[in-house]
């Protein structure tokens, strides 16, 4: 009913060169990025990172509106956030409201900030929209690997995420189905006061933890019983190996950080002329 | 006396656990068990007669208070052997969900080889081998949410089986299922035993999946107190209602028609059985 | 307190590509006092159709009619109809959440409002039906056993005195005994006035309590007759998907055989009255000269 397969960390599945690349290298290119974002503080870097982003979502054949669909949570902070920047940031004025003065400089900084959120969110949905569930927990898990001897569980953090994505679809349709059975004993979730419904989740989440819990136990008995003992000594059916487009991508994003650079420091803060 | 490596043997198994502050309760009190290879044993008993803890022994998920378990020649009570242990005797458990801990069929699959350092390529092949025999390779890319009971179950199996394991234990693997899915497993189980020679320990409380069995012992109290072929242990029908487990409706009927005079084999349980038998009757040979 | 259901029809995710039609053109009358099973292979829309007889799921079409009034007709909350139509699913025993039993099962009357004193007696009167004894009341319910437990649930909705008690597998997963012992207190409370509507997949269980039996395929009622009825016609149970019981698969082979006996028994004792006059009848035939 309620859990299709799409729920899944919105993985969605098609054939593209973003698709096929190898996880380790789209996380690491995504953190790189999200970096570099913030880096650049100029209409020249603008143009590069935007443009990087657009080549990346074309193509990952994924529709713009899935893309697009991350940013519906955060569209009014988004808007609150560049109108904080237009009207108080000191520069020169556009126009006044009342005490209030809207500044070309403040107009920038929101755009700046405004391309920056849609750029970082659309990049985001973009790797998880191209990276199935289990290639980013082993992807991060190659990642993080090398850290392990200062003390990084890499293994573990891993195995967290693959069993919680694992029953995330799974808990939510027996919270349905909790619900209804105490709808049917009379309760009601949706009336009252916010004191009321946080009352009224009581009949839900007791059930739903008391069962997680006794899924925690059975599931630690099923892994033991197939020879789980921790990441000591275990090997991976699914094996990452970078390929030549993964490396392309690589040069792609080390370009793209040397402009941005470049830019920052050759220009300092630009805005086009004319303003 | 040297232990057979191809059989599992309990000798004097007992086990006990504390409930609250002060009870002790007897889970196991004295058991001797002995399983011969590629044999299909079945453990029946009504709830609260050991069988689950039993079966917790066989893999050691629980270690003896007193007594002995072998396993493949193993004594479960040595450290040494646990994971050897664990891997020739695999169990499947009762609730279809608990058991995958992957979010994708084939990968939950390859958690066993991958426990077991198993190199990358063998397990590609061990986890087709086993959802081939499961009948669940179609489905390999499948998340796990998405499945019925019964193919959840199969999966649960191809998981051990991936380990190459000699048994397959399997506590009350269709309590929850429905009976398309009870179908399947058993199916499915009966075809490794008797296509691939795996020993099968299986534990159910229902009577009519016990008559695929080689062996069938009855468990109560902790003891257990009957066993043979599916067809001596169900002549006792009375023995058996009394312990509040059921005896399978033919089996009624073929014991109602026995007690009252009709040279019926009393116990006939099967549909083509009884027809035979009844025919028999009637013609008068 | 009949309920009637007109052209049910109910679509999942209606018009997003993962459409699906649960339900399609159901129509059923359950009467007062009636013990009616539901049977059906899995996904045939039981779960669906059992969740608008208390008004948990609106119909995509169609409609339903409690006591002759359209339950959605008037729109506003059914908790009144909840009330009426009590229903228990599957596993019941994952909805137990209070400290004690007795504030479990008391949790359904305080929704409806009533004083301490008459929840402690419903408490009392439900805990009393399903079997369970009085010293129970004030455990934990996670102390208790999985049979216990069940029926702790189902108390928690008879406490509510439904006039139609729905439940969905109400044995599913016990052993024989927890079985029999949940049944015979649902054939108790059907005895004491309730109308009780069964959805099973045990053929010899619904066989042997109910009255009328409503067969379920594909979102659709496909047969609607008395358990005789429904498993003498043996090629059309096999088409459905399910299995008719042992003892009918017997009869039908023995008719095959030529046996002139009937093939609409619903237990074993009545397949051992056919044979066993049939048995008699021949032994007479080859003692006469």
């Amino acid at each position: 009913m309620m859990s299709s397969g799409v729920l899944m960390g919105q993985y969605y599945p098609a054939e593209s060169p973003v698709h096929s690349m190898d996880p380790r290298a789209k996380i690491a290119i995504a953190v790189l990025f999200m970096v570099v974002l913030f880096v650049g503080n100029n209409f020249y870097a603008f143009v590069v990172m935007g443009a990087f982003a657009f080549l990346a979502a074309v193509m990952s054949r994924v529709p713009a509106g899935l893309l697009l669909r991350g940013l519906r949570p955060i569209v009014f902070v988004m808007i609150f956030t560049m109108a904080l920047h237009l009207f108080l940031t000191p520069g020169p004025a556009i126009f006044k409201v009342g005490p209030i003065t809207a500044t070309w400089s403040g107009l920038v900084q929101g755009l700046f900030i405004g391309v920056r959120l849609v750029i970082l969110i659309m990049f985001t949905s973009l790797l998880t929209l191209t990276t199935s569930p289990i290639e980013l927990t082993d992807g991060l898990e190659d990642i993080l690997k090398p850290f392990t001897r200062i003390g990084v569980p890499a293994h573990e953090l891993a195995m967290m995420m693959t069993i919680a994505l694992r029953f995330i679809p799974t808990l939510l349709e027996e919270a349905e189905r909790i619900m209804k059975a105490q709808m049917a004993r009379g309760a009601d979730f949706e009336s009252g006061n916010m004191m009321r419904r946080a009352k009224s989740l009581v009949p839900l989440l007791v059930p739903l933890f008391v069962s997680a819990f006794r899924r925690a136990d059975d599931l630690a008995m099923a892994m033991e019983a197939r020879c789980y003992r921790g990441g000591e000594g275990r090997t991976r059916m699914r094996q990452f190996r970078l390929h030549a487009r993964d490396f392309l991508a690589f040069a792609l994003i080390a370009l793209v950080t040397a402009g941005v650079i470049a830019v920052r420091v050759r220009f300092g803060p630009v805005i086009p002329r004319g303003l | 006396m040297a232990e057979e490596t191809g059989t599992i043997e309990t000798r004097a198994l007992v086990h006990r656990y504390e409930v609250g502050e002060e009870e002790r309760v007897t889970a196991l009190a004295g058991v001797d068990v002995k399983v011969s290879r590629g044999e299909f044993l079945a453990i029946i008993g009504p709830n609260g007669s050991g069988k689950s803890t039993l079966a917790k022994h066989l893999n050691v998920l629980l270690l003896p208070d007193s007594g002995d378990v072998f396993v493949f020649g193993m004594n479960t009570r040595e450290g040494k052997y646990i994971w050897d242990i664990r891997r020739s005797a695999g169990m499947v458990f009762q609730n279809p969900d608990n058991q995958i801990v992957a979010t994708v069929v084939e990968e939950d699959v390859a958690f066993g080889p991958e426990n077991l350092g198993v190199p990358p390529a063998e397990i590609r092949s061990r986890v087709d081998e086993s959802l081939d025999s499961v009948g669940m390779l179609p489905l390999r890319r499948r998340a796990p949410h998405l499945l019925s009971g019964g193919q959840k179950q199969r999966v649960a199996i191809a998981g051990v089986l991936a380990m190459r394991p000699k048994c397959i234990i399997l506590d009350e693997p269709t309590a929850m299922l429905d009976p398309r899915g009870r179908e399947e497993v058993m199916r499915t189980v009966l075809e490794l035993n008797r296509k691939h020679g795996i020993t099968i320990v299986y534990i159910t409380h229902y009577m009519d999946e016990a008559l695929y069995a080689d062996r069938v012992m009855v468990m109560d109290a902790g003891k257990v107190i009957m066993q043979g072929t599916p067809k001596e242990v169900f002549k006792n029908k009375d023995k058996l209602q009394s312990l509040g487990l059921d005896v399978p409706p033919l089996g009624k009927l073929s014991g109602m028609l026995a007690g009252a005079g009709y040279g019926v084999a009393p116990d006939a349980l099967s549909v083509q059985e009884l027809v035979e038998e009844l025919c028999r009757l009637k013609s008068g040979t | 307190m009949p309920i009637e259901v007109r052209d049910l029809t109910h679509i999942y995710n209606k018009g997003s590509a993962s459409e699906s039609v649960a339900l399609s053109g159901v129509s059923l009358r359950i009467e007062d006092g009636e013990f009616v099973g539901l049977i059906g292979p899995t996904g045939s829309g039981k779960s669906t159709l059992i969740q608008h007889l208390n008004g948990l799921l609106k119909p995509t079409s169609g409609h339903v009619l409690v006591d002759g009034r359209d339950i959605w007709e008037k729109g506003g909350s059914l908790r009144w109809l909840r009330q009426k139509v009590g229903l228990v699913f599957q596993y019941a025993e994952q909805q137990v959440f209070e400290e004690t039993v007795r504030q479990d099962i008391a949790f359904g009357p305080r929704n409806l409002g009533l004083s301490e004193r008459e929840v402690e007696a419903r408490v009392k009167a439900a805990a009393a039906m399903v079997g369970l004894p009085a010293d129970l009341l004030q455990r934990s319910p996670f102390e208790l056993s999985g049979g216990q437990l069940r029926r702790v649930a189902i108390a928690g909705v008879v406490s509510m005195q439904p006039q139609v008690l729905v439940l969905d597998e109400p044995a599913a997963g016990l052993d024989p005994k927890g079985r029999d012992e949940v049944l015979s207190h649902v054939q108790d409370m059907h005895e004491s006035g309730m109308t009780v509507i069964l959805v099973s997949h045990n053929m010899e269980d619904v066989a042997r309590l109910c009255e009328r039996l409503l067969v379920l395929n594909q979102g659709q009622i496909v047969a609607n007759g008395t358990p005789r009825e429904v498993f003498s016609r043996a090629d059309f149970i096999s088409e459905v998907g399910l299995r008719a019981p042992d003892v009918v698969a017997l009869m039908e082979k023995l008719r095959e055989r030529g046996w002139p006996v009937r093939t609409d028994v619903v237990s074993v004792e009545e397949a051992f009255a056919e044979i066993a006059r049939e048995l008699g009848q021949a032994k007479g035939a080859r003692a006469s000269p």
